[in-house]
């Protein structure tokens, strides 16, 4: 099994990609995680350049998101929503609707932010967005809130409670997995 | 049954038939259908199936929408199916009672409508007529999907009303 783990927050501080970085510890050993790099590239979605000649940054996303089983996304939030870089992203990924790569995929929205609410708003609109592009949505959350007090120096997340929300989290994703292979089994054989 | 139709087993002929559904959406109705489907009758009994992948709608868009796990998770249940219990006929008119599953989710549904005698088309076929109507809870089945309207309330309706106007023909022996 391989999950995909993409940061909405493009920092190199980034309390996302810290939490992602957490959330790749909390994962079984036989289960192969990446963090995706290269979303910076990504340019903002135009039709005209999409298609066979799509940018090579697109393509890449497309694929990454293709070749794995399982995607788990960490977003802040900017402004009461999703961060217009990882919608744009999303939105490139997303075309044709048909046959995207994110479809049937089972995905989980996890979020920190260093106010009170561990972006719930953006997870929540990012969710909605997921659903639309038509990924299997996961009912999981995990709302990391004052994220600079609950990592520590060395980046790890410390958080008791937290931790054991991610574990769960991380396992709903890796049972969403499973499942799906199992249905799809079912559905060759009858 | 003492209908002639109640003596031999009957399929679907597809291309006459159709199975939709209609909807209120945002102030009006929205109507879709299954290309594909499949239909058995016997007098005592009537199932069928319809392919999620099938469903069509006037936007491409839309009908990749309705095969997501938004709406019908074609993946996982790749058709709607429905079993009678119970068929009740007084002339023309029928009630079929039976059990309709949508998203791997079964209820009990009643259907009516009417139903014609046979008649031997221009190719010298036997062929009957068999409509029927229905309506059910979407969220009943999981079908959960909705916008809210700024101005208030959901853009989409929960119930939706099922019609099937049917065509049968003489299963090949």
């Amino acid at each position: 099994m391989k999950i995909l783990g993409i940061s909405g927050s493009l920092r190199r501080e980034s309390y996302n990609t810290k939490l992602l970085r957490a959330a790749e510890e909390l994962l079984p050993a036989e289960v192969e995680f990446e963090l995706y790099d290269g979303l910076k590239a990504i340019p903002p979605y135009d039709e005209e350049d999409d298609g066979e000649d799509a940018p090579e940054s697109v393509t890449a996303l497309r694929e990454a998101i293709a070749e794995a089983d399982g995607i788990l996304i960490a977003t802040p939030e900017y402004n009461s929503s999703v961060p217009g870089h990882l919608k744009n992203s999303l939105d490139w990924v997303s075309r044709p609707l048909a046959t995207n790569t994110l479809r049937n995929k089972p995905v989980v929205v996890v979020g920190a932010s260093t106010g009170a609410f561990g972006a719930v708003w953006a997870q929540a609109e990012l969710r909605k967005v997921l659903a639309a592009i038509g990924a299997r949505v996961v009912d999981a959350e995990v709302a990391v809130g004052h994220a600079p007090t609950r990592f520590d120096d060395s980046g790890r997340l410390v958080d008791e409670n937290l931790l054991s929300d991610l574990e769960e989290t991380v396992e709903a994703l890796t049972d969403e997995v499973r499942e799906r292979s199992l249905f799809a089994l079912t559905n060759i054989r009858s | 049954m003492s209908s002639t139709t109640a003596t031999q087993t009957w399929v679907l002929d597809p291309v006459h038939s159709s199975i939709g559904f209609e909807v209120a959406y945002n102030g009006g109705t929205f109507r879709g259908s299954f290309r594909e489907a499949e239909a058995r009758f016997d007098g005592e009994s009537l199932a069928g199936s319809a392919k999620v992948a099938s469903v069509d709608v006037k936007d491409e868009n839309l009908n990749a929408h309705l095969q997501t796990p938004d709406f019908f998770d074609a993946e996982r249940y790749p058709e709607l199916t429905f079993e009678s219990s119970e068929i009740e006929r007084s002339g023309d008119a029928v009630t079929v009672r039976g059990g309709i599953t949508i998203r791997g989710v079964e209820r009990p549904v009643e259907l009516t409508g009417t139903i014609g005698e046979p008649i031997t088309d221009a190719y010298g076929r036997e062929r009957f007529g068999l409509t029927l109507v229905t309506a059910v809870d979407r969220t009943d089945f999981g079908v959960n999907w909705n916008a809210p309207l700024p101005s208030g309330g959901n853009a989409l309706a929960d119930e939706v009303k099922l019609t099937s106007e049917l065509y049968f023909v003489p299963a090949e022996a």
